[in-house]
């Protein structure tokens, strides 16, 4: 009986596996035919045939075409040889083997039957064909076309042209600007002369505290003899930008007098103070870099930041805590420190308070919590320290600590624009991804003249040159305490009030509902 | 339009993929070199990741010498180009002591301002000494002196609004101004060649963005539309207003914009219009006023008008024109207004004496003559270059003309080539054009004489023999130059 069954098997294996290699069937079948048939020897058998069966079974998957197939041959082959081997006496089989016999025999009949079905040895072409291509086309179809079934959507309906053009009718826009308060009117009084310490407006001389004209420059002798040299020589505009023939070398000295005079490796110069910081900040900080700010800085760091994308964190104003504890919360959180950029962002003197950052805290913290200091010294360069080279000397912090120091022009040193010093590899950066500095024309070069100029010494003993003046007892709302300080202001016009240091102070700039104005030493 | 021969767009590809190769190459040595050597930067995150910066160190660096040339003279037609030496490969450029006469062919000098004028240069410096040379405050602060209200009603007259404010750079009005008109919830349709400062305004003032291609009116109505349509994203909720964004010459292209087409579409679906003339007020139109002027358009269908001195006036700085109550309002929220520095005042004086000398208001008539001057060198070098055998893009009357290179070698090769012969061009490169289509820019202005251009026909043509850029074929030249010589 088992003799046939595997012979069967055999058989049935040569015909329809012609790539087989039959030697590896045939090779257990010989090895359990020449044993006798003891259950004995048939379970070592087992084990040694079962091995071959699998790698017989590797061997057939090779050629993916019967790969079905074998599994069900091996199967069926499996079940025919083993049918009779499972775990059962043999005693016991004696009687159960003829049912069992019977039922793999009819089963492998039927298998047969279905192979030998159509196609089953036809000759296409020169090619024979085995019965199992017939299965597989059947699924192939079957597969195609679940494929191109698309999955069921509600069936979209574009807007058609009529539609269209009675939406774009329909339409009504905002108007352009909002209406023109009373408030919007207000135009500032035209100064008839320089913005210096005294100056005259509809006639009359008065004492000038809104310019930030820290180092009394403005109308000073050799400043407006290098500027006319310089207008002379080169005109005034520099007609292109940085990258076209707008360098000039009054350009270079300038930066590199700047970068001398501050301790550093380099700096680049801006065309404008405002844009100086907006055009720093997005070429450092890209988007997912961490910035924490503090929360009273002036607008261009608030638009270069928002440029940036970065993430960005307010702490209170002036407030060490708060920053601490935010660094803290952000070295705990982050682990990913390796690729992420972190800054923090500070004003040496606020524009927007007149307060003082305290620098050496500063950096304290972030040389612990591994941060990188954007340090904005507009108000404070040339004013503050005692020879005017700004916050890093007036705490005592050398200069290579703060990564990147930036500074309008527009105040202390009474000429238009703004630089930016760091180290070399800062500043090259900038040279061409910096937006403000590549796609803008340069610096007049009369207003970069400033290398002729013979000393950036002062001598300053104001702690901060910005002063605050607050009311009181407010009245409730931004509205109402501007109105009463233009009320104080359009009235202290016409008479004079001497302060405490013996100066007559009679014309206030009214900003932001606090007055703000500026000494001068 | 520019098309580029099928073999040329292969062999630039080729090229920039070796260079990207070769940069690979030593980017992986770099690293192993870095590996081995201390590293100070230590917990910190590198200040440039790896590709950021690939293009800058690996391509740009190669041909570094001919970007940034220092001048030590003013951007006359003339002027000396200072000698640059490099010891480490181009890494790092010395000035030296010596200098080049060159020929001007990059600065933006339409009409000659740019050196010390016979009427403006007194007068600047008259003011200088009584305004000195910067206000140190805001506009708002104490800024504003008689020469700024001057400034401005002159700015208005010149370019035919009812009024005008004036910034202290171009590059910042435009970032300054997108933010206050509009804001989340508006709309802005910009060209998408716009300049730089203008997508810098669009993205800091929070709406939404959308882009039609270059000086296609066309295409313009079609993304109006559907826009229109659509509704802002998600909520569908109907735009707050839409403002659409062109220049009036181009600065890469020296195209002028489709003006007429685009105002009437803009009217039609009642979007604004927002025209950036930083190129060609003063430098097109039969007075100097501008693309309207040229084109006929009247200048009150043009919401918002700015404008930058830097180019025609030999100055610095930029305006907006618009309606009094636009104007009024920009005073009242422009941040640049409120914070920014104010002009200074011996660069206002000279904006006034230059349009004065323009509109003839001086007693001469070197406005005039500069202008017609202006147009007829834009013309004869462009109708030149043409027959030569070059690609020169731009439209007739616009003083910007590029010629193009392709080749990422062939662009140090034009430009040191043309220096050697004391001819000074600009050449760009990606990222201000798109990666095949580098070039170089010409810029013509009145200051040139027939012989200046002649003798830089000349040398491009010898250069262009040599680089191998003229594209198309040339036309015969015995006409041309008797033509020529007649003259």
């Amino acid at each position: 009986m088992n003799q046939l069954n595997v012979y069967d098997c055999l058989s049935f294996v040569n015909l329809h596996l012609p790539h087989a290699n039959s030697d590896l069937a045939i090779a257990p079948l010989y090895h359990w035919y020449a044993s006798e048939s003891s259950y004995q020897r048939n379970l070592i058998f087992h084990g040694e045939n079962f091995r071959i069966l699998l790698r017989t079974c590797s061997h057939f998957n090779q050629s993916v075409h019967f790969y079905p197939i074998v599994g069900f041959c091996n199967l069926s082959w499996a079940f025919a040889v083993y049918a009779d081997k499972l775990c059962l006496p043999i005693l016991l089989m004696d009687t159960l083997m003829p049912a069992y016999h019977n039922m793999v025999k009819s089963a492998s009949d039927w298998v047969t039957l279905a192979f030998d079905a159509p196609f089953a040895r036809a000759v296409v072409f020169g090619v024979p064909i085995g019965g199992h291509l017939f299965v597989e086309g059947l699924l192939f179809v079957v597969i195609l076309f679940l494929l191109s079934q698309k999955s069921y959507k509600p069936p979209k309906r574009p807007l058609t042209k009529k539609e269209i053009d009675e939406l774009c009718d329909e339409w009504v826009p905002e108007p352009l600007i909002p209406s023109i308060t009373e408030e919007m009117k207000y135009e500032p009084p035209d100064l008839e002369s320089a913005a210096g310490p005294h100056t005259i407006i509809n006639g009359k001389e008065v004492i000038n505290f809104t310019s930030a004209n820290y180092l009394a420059f403005l109308g000073h002798e050799k400043l407006l003899d290098s500027c006319t040299k310089a207008l002379e020589k080169y005109g005034v505009g520099s007609c292109g930008p940085r990258g076209f023939y707008g360098t000039i070398d009054v350009h270079l000295d300038c930066e590199a007098r700047i970068a001398k005079f501050l301790g550093t490796s380099d700096s680049i110069l801006y065309s404008y103070g405002l844009s100086t910081m907006f055009s720093t900040i997005p070429a450092f900080c890209k988007k997912g870099d961490i910035v924490v700010v503090d929360e009273g800085v002036h607008w261009g760091i608030q638009n270069g930041l928002h440029l940036s994308r970065s993430t960005i964190v307010y702490f209170k104003h002036n407030d060490m805590e708060s920053l601490q504890s935010i660094l803290e919360k952000f070295t705990q959180d982050n682990k990913r420190a390796k690729k992420l950029r972190r800054y923090i962002v500070v004003e040496a003197v606020y524009q927007n308070s007149g307060q003082i950052a305290p620098l050496d805290e500063i950096i304290r913290l972030k040389e612990k919590h591994r941060f990188r200091v954007i340090l904005d010294e507009s108000n404070s360069f040339g004013v503050l320290g005692s020879s005017g080279r700004g916050l890093t000397e007036y705490c005592g912090v050398p200069v290579e600590k703060v990564d990147i120091i930036t500074a309008a022009m527009g105040h202390a040193l009474a000429t238009k624009g703004g630089f930016c010093t760091g180290s070399a590899r800062v500043i090259d950066h900038q040279r061409l991804s910096s937006s403000g500095y590549v796609f803008s024309a340069s610096l007049p070069p009369y207003l970069a003249s400033l290398s002729d100029l013979q000393g950036l010494e002062i001598v300053s003993d104001i702690q901060s040159p910005i002063v605050f003046l607050k009311l009181k007892n407010s009245t409730g709302s931004i509205k109402g305490d501007l109105q009463v300080l233009e009320d104080i202001a359009d009235r202290s016009y016409c008479s004079a009030i001497c302060s405490k240091d013996n100066r007559k102070v009679e014309w206030f700039g009214v900003h932001c509902g606090q007055w703000r104005f500026y000494l001068k030493s | 339009m520019i098309t580029i021969p099928y073999l040329t767009a292969l062999t630039t590809y080729f090229s920039y993929g070796l260079l990207f190769a070769f940069g690979q190459l030593r980017d992986f040595f770099r690293k192993i070199v870095d590996w081995w050597s201390h590293n100070s930067l230590q917990g910190y995150a590198p200040i440039c990741l790896g590709l950021e910066d690939f293009y800058i160190r690996r391509l740009y660096l190669r041909i570094q010498d001919c970007f940034n040339r220092p001048i030590s003279s003013p951007p006359d037609a003339w002027f000396d180009v200072v000698e640059r030496i490099s010891n480490d490969n181009n890494k790092t450029l010395k000035r030296t002591t010596r200098v080049n006469r060159c020929l001007n062919l990059g600065s933006y000098n339409y009409l000659g301002f740019g050196a010390a004028d016979e009427y403006c240069t007194p007068r600047v410096i008259e003011s200088l000494k009584k305004f000195s040379p910067s206000t140190c405050s805001a506009r708002v602060d104490g800024g504003t002196t008689t020469l700024h209200t001057e400034l401005e009603e002159c700015v208005a007259n010149f370019v035919g609004k009812p009024a005008a404010v004036v910034f202290g750079m171009g590059y910042a009005t435009n970032s300054a101004i997108l933010p206050v008109l509009t804001g989340k919830g508006g709309l802005i349709i910009s060209d998408s060649l716009n300049h730089n400062s203008i997508v810098n305004g669009a993205r800091g003032s929070g709406a939404t963005i959308r882009v039609f291609q270059h000086n296609t009116p066309s295409h313009l109505e079609k993304v109006l539309r559907e826009q229109i349509a659509d509704g802002q994203p998600r909520t569908h909720r109907p735009w707050k207003k839409i403002i659409v964004v062109v220049e009036g010459i181009y600065s890469m292209e020296g195209e002028l914009c489709k003006l007429p087409e685009i105002i009437s579409i803009c009217k039609k679906y009642k979007a604004y219009v927002y025209l950036d003339e930083a190129h060609s007020i003063g430098a097109v139109g039969k007075t100097g006023r501008g693309v309207c002027e040229l084109l006929g358009v009247d200048t009150a269908d043009v919401d918002i008008m700015m404008g930058t001195f830097t180019k025609s006036f030999g100055s610095c700085g930029g305006y907006i024109a618009g309606s009094k109550e636009l104007i009024q309002y920009l005073k009242y929220t422009c941040p640049a207004h409120l914070y920014a520095t104010s002009i200074s005042p011996p660069a206002a004086q000279q904006i006034i004496s230059s349009i004065k000398v323009i509109l003839g208001e001086d007693g001469s008539s070197r406005g005039a003559q500069k202008l017609a001057k202006i147009r007829e060198n834009s013309n004869f070098f462009r109708s030149e270059l043409q027959k030569m055998g070059f690609e020169v893009l731009g439209d007739n009357d616009s003083p910007v003309m590029p010629i193009m290179l392709y080749n990422p070698a062939k662009i140090p090769a034009f430009s040191r080539e043309c220096l050697k012969r004391n001819v000074a061009v600009v050449t760009v490169a990606f990222p201000a054009t798109p990666l095949l289509l580098a070039r170089a820019r010409i810029c013509i202005s009145a200051a040139h004489t027939r012989e200046d251009l002649i003798k830089a026909l000349e040398v491009m043509s010898i250069v262009g023999d040599m680089v191998g850029v003229k594209y198309f074929p040339a036309e015969p030249k015995k006409q041309q130059l008797e033509g020529v010589k007649l003259d």
